[in-house]
């Protein structure tokens, strides 16, 4: 055996369950489950209104087959959608949360206690189907800035979240939108007024907790003029040999000059080994660039589940409008991702950048699809596209599914690609001068990954380049 | 074997005795003996394909190379029953023919994260970026460099001559009792292959070994060896002082060669 094969083998870090008494709906879907979340979150009639279109449309569409992932079929009948630790606590006051789930939080590094906050940093921590704490919100209303649970957002903030949501990602897009949009629960929900600065990066915690589940979160975002926000979530959940649905909607909007950046750090139960259990992730971002200088960048740091599919985009309307997708998509196991951007040209002198990095190891299979469209109308759209795969091993796959759509001639376009393994002699080399093997593959990979841990905040880019060595861990022996 | 030099071994800090050495089912080595003691400059001639690099290697650790007989003892340690991160930390270093690139990673990144797995095995604190700074303007001092390629990723984009020039950095840096070159000096230029052989000579010191291989006499021009060994066909076939690199620089290798046919 070579020192590269056998990393890989490394337990999970977030397996655990907490122990809770949580109130669970049956499982099964119609449109009772469906009245029966709506009445759970004590939404108005529009809302309710609005799911079950969105679950009515679901009925005639069929689940998409056109990725690049095999699994078996998933029976939406066996799922329960809705699921909250009990005594829920009252939104603002965070003494009262249960110990139980604060404990939960901090064993995931998430202290919810505002004393032991994270320096300048704002979280949403979601448990199973409800936001359990959201911290700093009182801070972050002196400066118009709304950061809450989204189920409280349809209660309080009506009129934003019945003039945005569905927007960017219409209640019919996809399968798994319009399955989201009829029995979303919790996520988050952002509102970043004209010339505001947001002055905490915000943040969103997603814990899957109990079993036969789905976690369907929400998070809509508003930045308006001039305004600039920087969000960042993270996930994990428990080790089990069942495989989870976590189907989620995001949507941004900016509006003149307003800027949101935002950041996954996406750490769900893989799967073991053999490819048992692990969540499927099948999610739908995308940001619209309404206004003119706008500008919405994605990172994400994909290292979790047992199959991603997601393609985070941007909508490119306003004028000069820039978006941005900078990735580092890791499988091992026997992981699959099929995960990518979409950009869309509309506006005059619109650019997107694409930075891609997928690292397969053990038996993963990885794969790049990306749609970069230049509309008619985008006079002078410029996009950079840049695609790099590493294999460590020789058992795992890379693959890359550029389309490029371009209907306006002065475009300009370029695509860079390229796949490389890590080979003996690099990790000889640093091994030489005294780092062990898994250093020296921790280094190599951080290297490759560079572009885009650079893009993210400060904390969570330690925070990643460590998720990395975890995950990768055992892949060298 | 003709000509051959005995020499006293008590002492030594390396010792191979009788090394043989395959990759992918090639012998490379097929007997090899050398005692180098510290202090000492040995340097190993020898033709194209004779095995030089393929003993530098293997005594570096790397693992394409499989050992089917005989010893190596570092500092009275099986040397080859140590990892090559080990061998590292104990003092062991090679500064490569063909120095790899890692991407996205400084110099000084990597050279640092080097430094404390050594330090760390000595027990000594690691080194914070600001500590390490000193430390290695101090070296790039003594060895009368400059720190102009630390910034820049590991080897990547460097020419041939900045490629050998930073191993010979990383040498001044990482401090080794062993130091194993090899052909450093191929492709460089002379102005290049003076700085080298000037960076190593402020390198030398009683409690260091060098063992330097090459194909050319060239090099041996500015740094003076105590012994030279000349390699053919995976075994030494000949040592002797200084005077045996110009021999060969002026007669070539053949003769040796037959030598061993005839022998």
């Amino acid at each position: 055996m070579t020192s590269i094969e056998a990393h890989v083998q490394q337990p999970y870090k977030y397996g655990f369950v907490t122990d809770i008494e949580s109130e669970v709906v049956p499982a099964g879907l119609n449109e009772d489950v469906i009245r029966l979340i709506s009445a759970k979150k004590g939404e108005p009639e529009w809302m309710l209104e609005w799911r079950l279109k969105a679950y009515r449309n679901w009925l005639k569409l069929s689940e998409p087959h056109w990725p690049n992932v095999k699994y078996g079929p998933i029976d939406y009948q066996a799922i329960s959608y809705y699921a909250a630790p009990k005594q829920r606590p009252k939104l603002d006051s965070l003494d009262q949360v249960d110990p139980k789930l604060v404990q939960t939080f901090e064993k995931l590094g998430i202290p919810i206690e505002e004393q032991k906050r994270l320096t300048g940093v704002a979280v949403d921590a979601v448990f199973d189907s409800v936001s359990v704490a959201t911290t700093f919100q009182a801070e972050l209303a002196k400066y118009g800035v709304i950061f809450c649970p989204i189920s409280q957002a349809i209660r309080e903030h009506a009129d934003l979240v019945q003039k945005y949501l569905g927007t960017v990602v219409p209640y019919n897009d996809n399968f798994f939108a319009a399955l989201n949009s009829g029995v979303f629960t919790d996520g988050s929900f952002v509102y970043v007024p004209k010339g505001v600065r947001c002055p905490l990066e915000l943040s969103t915690y997603f814990r899957i907790n109990a079993s036969a589940t789905g976690q369907f979160e929400r998070t809509l975002i508003i930045a308006d003029e001039g305004s600039y926000v920087s969000y960042l979530e993270g996930c994990s959940a428990p080790t089990r040999d069942e495989n989870q649905l976590h189907a989620a909607v995001v949507e941004l909007v900016a509006f003149d000059n307003a800027q949101i950046k935002y950041s996954t750090i996406q750490n769900w139960y893989p799967g073991d080994e053999e490819g048992r259990g692990g969540i499927y992730n099948f999610v739908t971002k995308r940001g619209k660039c309404a206004g003119r200088n706008s500008k919405i960048s994605w990172t994400q740091v994909e290292t979790g589940s047992a199959i991603t599919w997601k393609y985070p985009g941007c909508i490119l309307q306003g004028d000069n409008s820039i978006g941005e997708f900078y990735s580092v998509a890791v499988t091992s196991h026997k992981q699959q991702a099929d995960t990518g951007t979409k950009m869309i040209h509309l506006g005059k002198n619109t650019r997107s950048t694409i930075v891609s990095k997928g690292i397969s190891a053990g038996r993963g299979q990885n794969t790049y699809r990306g749609l970069v469209k230049i509309m008619k109308g985008a006079e002078g759209a410029r996009n950079y596209s840049q695609c790099d795969s590493m294999l460590i091993g020789d058992k795992c796959g890379a693959h890359t599914f550029p389309y490029i759509d371009v209907r306006n001639s002065t475009a300009i376009m370029e695509h860079e690609a390229s796949t490389s393994k890590i080979g003996e002699d690099q990790i000889f080399y640093l091994r030489q001068r005294g780092l062990s093997s898994e250093d020296a593959v921790s280094m190599i990979v951080n290297g490759f990954c560079k572009e885009v841990f650079k893009e993210l905040p400060m904390e969570f880019a330690v925070e990643a380049t460590r998720l990395l060595g975890i995950s990768l861990e055992g892949s060298v022996g | 074997m003709p000509g051959k030099v005995k020499r006293e071994t008590g002492n030594a800090l390396l010792e191979v005795k009788g090394l043989r050495v395959a990759v992918a089912g090639n012998e490379i080595l097929k007997g090899v003996d050398l005692a180098i003691r510290a202090g000492e400059v040995h340097a190993i001639m020898g033709p194209n394909g004779s095995g030089k690099s393929t003993l530098a290697q293997v005594l570096a650790g790397h693992p394409a190379y499989t050992v089917v007989a005989g010893s190596a003892t570092y500092d009275g340690k099986d040397l080859l029953a140590l990892k090559p991160e080990e061998r590292a930390r104990a003092g062991v270093f090679l500064a490569f023919q063909y120095p790899v690139e890692i991407r996205g990673i400084t110099n000084s990144y990597f050279l640092r994260s080097a430094l404390n797995a050594l330090r760390k095995e000595r027990g000594e604190p690691e080194l914070d970026p600001i500590d390490f700074l000193q430390v290695l303007e101090e070296r790039v001092k003594a060895i009368g460099s400059d720190d102009a390629m630390m910034n820049r990723p590991v080897n990547e984009g460097f020419s041939g001559g900045e490629k050998k020039r930073n191993e010979i950095l990383q040498l001044a840096v990482l401090e080794p009792r062993m130091a194993i070159l090899d052909e450093t000096d191929s492709g460089l230029d002379i102005d290049a292959l003076k700085t080298v052989a000037h960076a190593v000579n402020q390198l030398r010191s009683p409690d260091r070994a060098f063992l330097i291989v090459t194909h050319y006499q060239r090099l041996l021009n500015y740094i003076k060896p105590d012994v030279v060994h000349v390699l053919a066909d995976g075994r030494i076939v000949k040592t002797g002082g200084p005077e045996l690199a110009l021999e060969l620089e002026a007669k070539g290798y053949d003769w040796l060669r037959d030598g061993v046919m005839v022998s």
